[in-house]
């Protein structure tokens, strides 16, 4: 992976050749957000509001228009360390997305982490209906060290996380991740079984501390604010894990979703390894945005 | 909604405007900014984009104005056309070699991008056509993606050969077609693991198979909410592996599917067919043309331009 000496430098080598802050200059910044998957409106807003700055406080150089940019991103994409609290609480995580964006990896990944602070964890094995969903779990659950809840193809999902619940419950789990089945948030009975699995948790396990993370796969476009947007109808979104950033793909969507829906990303996925989850670093979500692969 | 769709938009664009004899360059670079707006909106690559409005700027400036139609809406049939050309006038099969001869076909992609699923979807298509197709579980990687085929395979009703995950996948490969020649098999399609296109490791492990086995079709597996990185992941598996053609996946979906023009403009190669839902029966055809309207987001007017 890069270091940020050379992130810095591919920043400058993208805006050098610039002495003045013109139309081209703008063309650039537009080409460099749309190209991260930013979404031409997202984009159009950022530079709206860039040139107000520049105006606004009679910016001259290139580089000085280039900081201003880069900083109010990494500010708007910040997470404070609250994000976590579910970490260090007898907390419930229900994982939900569309299909094949790393839900199951996740949750695998993010039981080896909590695991390895000596979290008791359970994870539930609520996607019933893909073929060897739960035999995938199972296989993360023996890589993290840790207890699964089963269900077989077929059963009800709801049943499986009230189930869940009990043994968290009785094992005296300090977390329980629940992961679910892909399903696209244009299927409304799909995303009614999802309410219901929302309504368990809240029913059967008041006491724990709610997380609900959506996951977005980093490759995806303008589709994953519509993601965003459905599957928070659905349960109180908290935060975002976006995956498959090891590619050269750069996740730009999350900040447009950040800034209408006011979503955080709180994961990374940078692999298939247990190993490969990462806390969100804006600093370097933004200066990779601004890097050419 | 943020973005108001693009017949409203031209609507706009083109209200004071009665219809003229010719497109002047002012016509058609008003109304081709917001077609950019609207091909950019739907995750056509920013490139691709540009190169295109350009293409057909040069194409539509002068061309006169149908009648019954606004200057907006005439750019519109023009821009169309260019889209439903440039994705492949017609649909495209499969090419499958007759009788018994072997057609090896070998499915590639990104992780998650459906490739498993589409693999069992092909063999129920081949099996209705009267072929015999064996599936070869090449994935040593995810967990249970064995399985996953054995799975699928059994609810086709199509025999998958596997060795496990301790196999390189070019030897379970090898056996593979060993085993369909010895028992009759026509068709043999190989699941691969999800990589991504910069894994130099996993790359060449797919160069491997191609060199070692005869593979007749190098399908790319593509997620059809892919945004702009369509264009680095299929430039570059057709650069190091070679493909023949594209299955664009969960189209089932709301996306707008801008990346069936980025991944053809790049690749040049036929898309041939869509994924529409998790059934293994949800596979369709390609239609270069529901997609162009798809992508622009505008069906209704493309009828009314047909009925012109
Ligand atoms: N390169 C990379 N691959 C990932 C990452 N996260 C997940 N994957 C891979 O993406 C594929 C899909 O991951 P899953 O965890 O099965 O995704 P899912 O959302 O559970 O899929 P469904 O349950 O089928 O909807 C697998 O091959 C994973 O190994 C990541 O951060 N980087
Ligand atoms: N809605 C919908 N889901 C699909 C479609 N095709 C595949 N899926 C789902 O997408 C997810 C990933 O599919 P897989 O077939 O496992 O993808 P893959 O490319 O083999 O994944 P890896 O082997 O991990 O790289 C699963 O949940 C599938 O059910 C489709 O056309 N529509
Ligand atoms: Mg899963
Ligand atoms: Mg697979």
């Amino acid at each position: 992976s890069k270091t940020r000496d050379n992130i810095v430098a591919g920043i400058d080598s993208i805006f050098s050749g610039f002495s003045s802050i013109d139309e081209e200059f703008y063309e650039e910044i537009e080409e460099i957000l749309v190209m991260g998957d930013l979404g031409i409106n997202a984009t159009t807003a950022i530079i709206e509001d860039l040139k107000a700055k520049v105006k606004e406080n009679k910016i001259k150089e290139p580089f000085e228009c280039k900081e201003l940019l880069i900083k109010s991103m990494k500010e708007q994409m910040d997470v404070g360390e609250t994000a976590y609290e579910f970490e260090n609480k007898q907390s419930v995580v229900l994982v939900i997305g569309v299909n094949g964006v790393g839900k199951t990896t996740s949750v695998g990944k993010l039981a080896g982490k909590l695991k390895d602070q000596g979290k008791k964890v359970v994870l539930a094995a609520a996607d019933t209906f893909r073929a060897a969903a739960s035999e995938q779990l199972t296989e993360w659950a023996n890589r993290a060290g840790v207890d699964i809840i089963g269900g077989q193809e077929g059963a009800d999902p709801a049943a499986v996380v009230f189930d869940a619940v009990a043994a968290a419950k009785a094992r005296k789990a300090d977390v329980l991740l629940c992961d679910t089945a892909g399903r696209l948030h244009n299927k409304k009975n799909l995303m009614e079984e999802l309410r219901k699995i929302n309504r368990i948790l809240e029913k059967e396990y008041p006491e724990a501390y709610r997380e609900t993370l959506v996951v977005l796969d980093g490759t995806t476009g303008q589709n994953a604010l519509s993601q965003a947007r459905e599957f928070k109808e659905v349960a109180d979104i908290t935060g975002i894990i976006l995956t498959k950033l090891d590619g050269t793909a750069k996740g730009g969507i999350a900040v447009a979703i950040q800034s209408e829906l006011k979503i955080p990303v709180k994961y990374i996925g940078v692999g298939e390894t247990i190993d490969d989850l990462q806390k969100f670093d804006s600093e370097q979500f933004i200066n990779a945005l601004f890097t050419q692969n | 909604m943020a973005f108001e769709n693009l017949s409203d938009k031209l609507q706009n664009v083109f209200k004071n405007l009665r219809s003229k004899g010719r497109l002047t360059e002012a016509d058609v670079k008003a109304a081709l900014k917001e077609v950019k707006m609207a091909l950019l909106e739907a995750d056509v690559n920013f490139k691709v984009v540009k190169q295109f409005i350009k293409a057909v700027q040069e194409r539509a400036i002068g061309q006169d104005v149908m009648n019954g139609l606004n200057p907006g809406q005439m750019v519109i049939k023009i821009v169309n056309e260019e889209m439903v050309a440039l994705m492949g006038n017609e649909t495209t099969e499969i090419a499958l070699k007759p009788g018994n001869e072997i057609t090896i076909i070998m499915m590639v992609g990104l992780q998650g991008a459906g490739k498993t699923t589409t693999t069992a979807k092909l063999a129920g298509l081949f099996k209705k056509k009267g072929r015999k197709p064996l599936l070869a579980a090449c994935d040593i990687y995810r967990p249970a993606a064995i399985q996953q085929l054995h799975i699928n395979g059994e609810k086709q009703g199509v025999e998958v050969f596997s060795m496990g995950d301790k196999n390189k996948p070019v030897d379970i490969a090898k056996a593979a077609v060993e085993h369909a020649s010895k028992n009759g098999y026509n068709t043999l399609i190989i699941d691969t693991a999800g990589r991504l296109h910069v894994d130099e490791s996993m790359m060449e492990e797919l160069q491997e198979l191609k060199k070692n086995i005869q593979i007749d079709q190098c399908i790319l597996v593509v997620d059809a909410m892919t945004g702009q990185d369509a264009v680095n992941v299929s430039e570059t598996f057709n650069e190091k592996i070679g493909i023949d053609g594209v299955i664009l996946t969960k189209l089932d979906g709301d996306t707008r599917g801008g990346a069936a023009l980025s991944i053809r403009s790049v690749t040049g190669r036929p898309i041939l067919y869509v994924g529409m839902g998790e059934k293994l029966t949800d596979l369709e055809q390609f239609y270069p043309d529901r997609m162009a309207s798809r992508i622009l987001g505008m069906g209704d007017v493309l009828t009314l331009i047909d009925k012109v």
